[in-house]
């Protein structure tokens, strides 16, 4: 997802007798549905995994404007490149909401921002995937953001408060971003025969990419039981990748587009598709760094730091000699 | 430190970082104005500009307060039994706590 693979710092989940007064107090909150905030007593261990994981999510937010800012300025129509510009600039509020959560458990804003740039921190393997034409801005908004809904519509009930509050904005929001994407995919996959193809090729190179931002199978992972008993993850794996797949592939049949899968069939037994596993190989490949764009990416951000340099710098300078007139004219 | 940054020893915020402001939005219909979240600006005109682009872009307010987070006092979560503790006894605060006949009318 848009953190993935968040290692949680301990060992899995205690036996509530192998916990101190503290932990099984903030175990029972959690149970009971409380949400926990920001001053509130809580495990080093929640804390730092809470740190990785929302931070991760909101590198993805930030770094997830380039392959869509990418196309801002070749949109096809004045209405379409307004529509783009917007749904841009959401997701560099959805990343500040979640910077703004992430740093409520004491870590800065800048040394998120440094641990992002020097490649410390991660952000979701799909934005290291290019973007080739006009058609993948609506591959992305209709699968990508998709993909994204199905995670964070349960984070709303996340047990950390300022983390659950920063879902709820960001999901008002992100409906506006898979719709503009599949009105997209509309046009295209009804217009001329070579439009309809760019619309196919875009979903074939998307598919399996989509399908991997769920991360691989993590039934057996002590991480990730971690996480789901402390709330922070209120999902397993497999199971939102198969909620995906199940609304997904009608809206590719209403498209009169095929997923890039011949072993995708409904199965009436379980309700849902079967489908084929993406290539996880590829997917460890992404996240060590050896995706089509990791370096573009990592190389873009590091440019709008450094030449935002002077701007960050003059502000701070106004703002001070502003404050010092104030104080010496009282 | 933000009234909601704990007192942890974790905060790394040494360095020129802009100071974080806590932002307060009125809403369209005459409510009081809410805590929405925070952001980092210099200075208090700039906290309100990026307060229209963060926590406005689809017509969410009329009125924006931001408030440098350092000057905004806190109860400690420690205090909360102690602090709320007396407003718990007094039922007969409520109007629920009296009975009145069905033919005095409403009231
Ligand atoms: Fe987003
Ligand atoms: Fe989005």
């Amino acid at each position: 997802m848009y953190a993935q693979m968040v290692k949680s710092t301990g060992q899995g989940v205690k036996d509530p007798s192998e916990m101190t007064d503290q932990e099984r107090a903030f175990q029972e909150r959690i149970d009971r549905g409380d949400r926990i905030e920001p001053k509130d007593w809580m495990p080093e261990h929640y804390r730092k995994t809470l740190i990785r994981q929302i931070g991760q999510h909101a590198h993805s937010e930030i770094v997830g404007q380039l392959p869509e800012g990418n196309w801002i300025t070749r949109a096809p129509t004045l209405e379409r490149k307004a529509i783009l510009l917007a749904k841009v600039q959401d997701e560099a509020g959805h990343g500040l909401y979640l910077y703004c959560a992430a740093e409520t458990l004491g870590v800065s804003r800048d040394q998120l921002t440094e641990d992002l740039l020097s490649g410390k921190m991660k952000y979701s393997s799909i934005f290291n995937y290019p973007t080739l034409n006009w058609a993948d801005m609506g591959a992305v908004g209709w699968l990508v953001d998709g993909a994204a809904i199905m995670n964070q519509v349960p984070l709303q009930r996340t047990s950390y408060g300022p983390y659950a509050r920063a879902m709820v904005r960001i999901c008002k929001e992100e409906s506006f971003h898979q719709r503009q994407g599949y009105d997209i995919m509309m046009k295209m996959a009804k217009g001329t025969p070579a439009q309809k193809n760019m619309a196919q090729d875009a979903l074939n190179r998307t598919w399996f990419p989509a399908l991997m931002m769920f991360g691989p199978s993590d039934a057996e992972s002590v991480h990730s039981a971690q996480s789901m008993a402390w709330k922070i993850k209120m999902n397993s794996n497999d199971e939102l990748r198969q909620k995906f797949v199940n609304e997904t592939v009608p809206q590719a049949e209403f498209l009169g587009l095929t997923v890039p899968d011949p072993d995708c069939k409904w199965n009436e037994e379980k309700g849902g598709y079967d489908f084929s596993e993406p290539d996880w190989s590829e997917f460890f490949d992404v996240i060590k760094g050896n995706g089509p764009c990791n370096t573009e990416r990592l190389a873009a951000r590091n440019k709008a730091w450094d030449d935002g340099k002077w701007v960050r710098d003059g502000l701070m300078a106004h703002a001070e000699k502003k404050e010092a007139r104030r104080v010496a004219a009282e | 430190m933000g009234i909601d940054t704990p007192t942890s020893d974790g905060n790394t915020a040494s360095r020129n970082e802009w100071p974080l402001w806590e932002i307060f939005i009125r809403g369209q219909h005459g409510l009081n104005h809410r805590h929405v979240g925070s952001l980092h600006a210099p200075d208090a005109e700039m906290a309100i500009k990026n307060a229209r682009d963060v926590y406005t872009r689809r017509n969410e307010g009329v009125s924006i307060w931001a408030v440098e987070a350092q000057h905004i006092a806190a109860s400690s979560p420690s205090d909360k039994g102690p602090l709320f503790e007396p407003a718990q006894s007094k039922v007969y605060r409520h109007p629920t706590f009296y009975d009145i006949p069905d033919e005095a009318g409403h009231m």
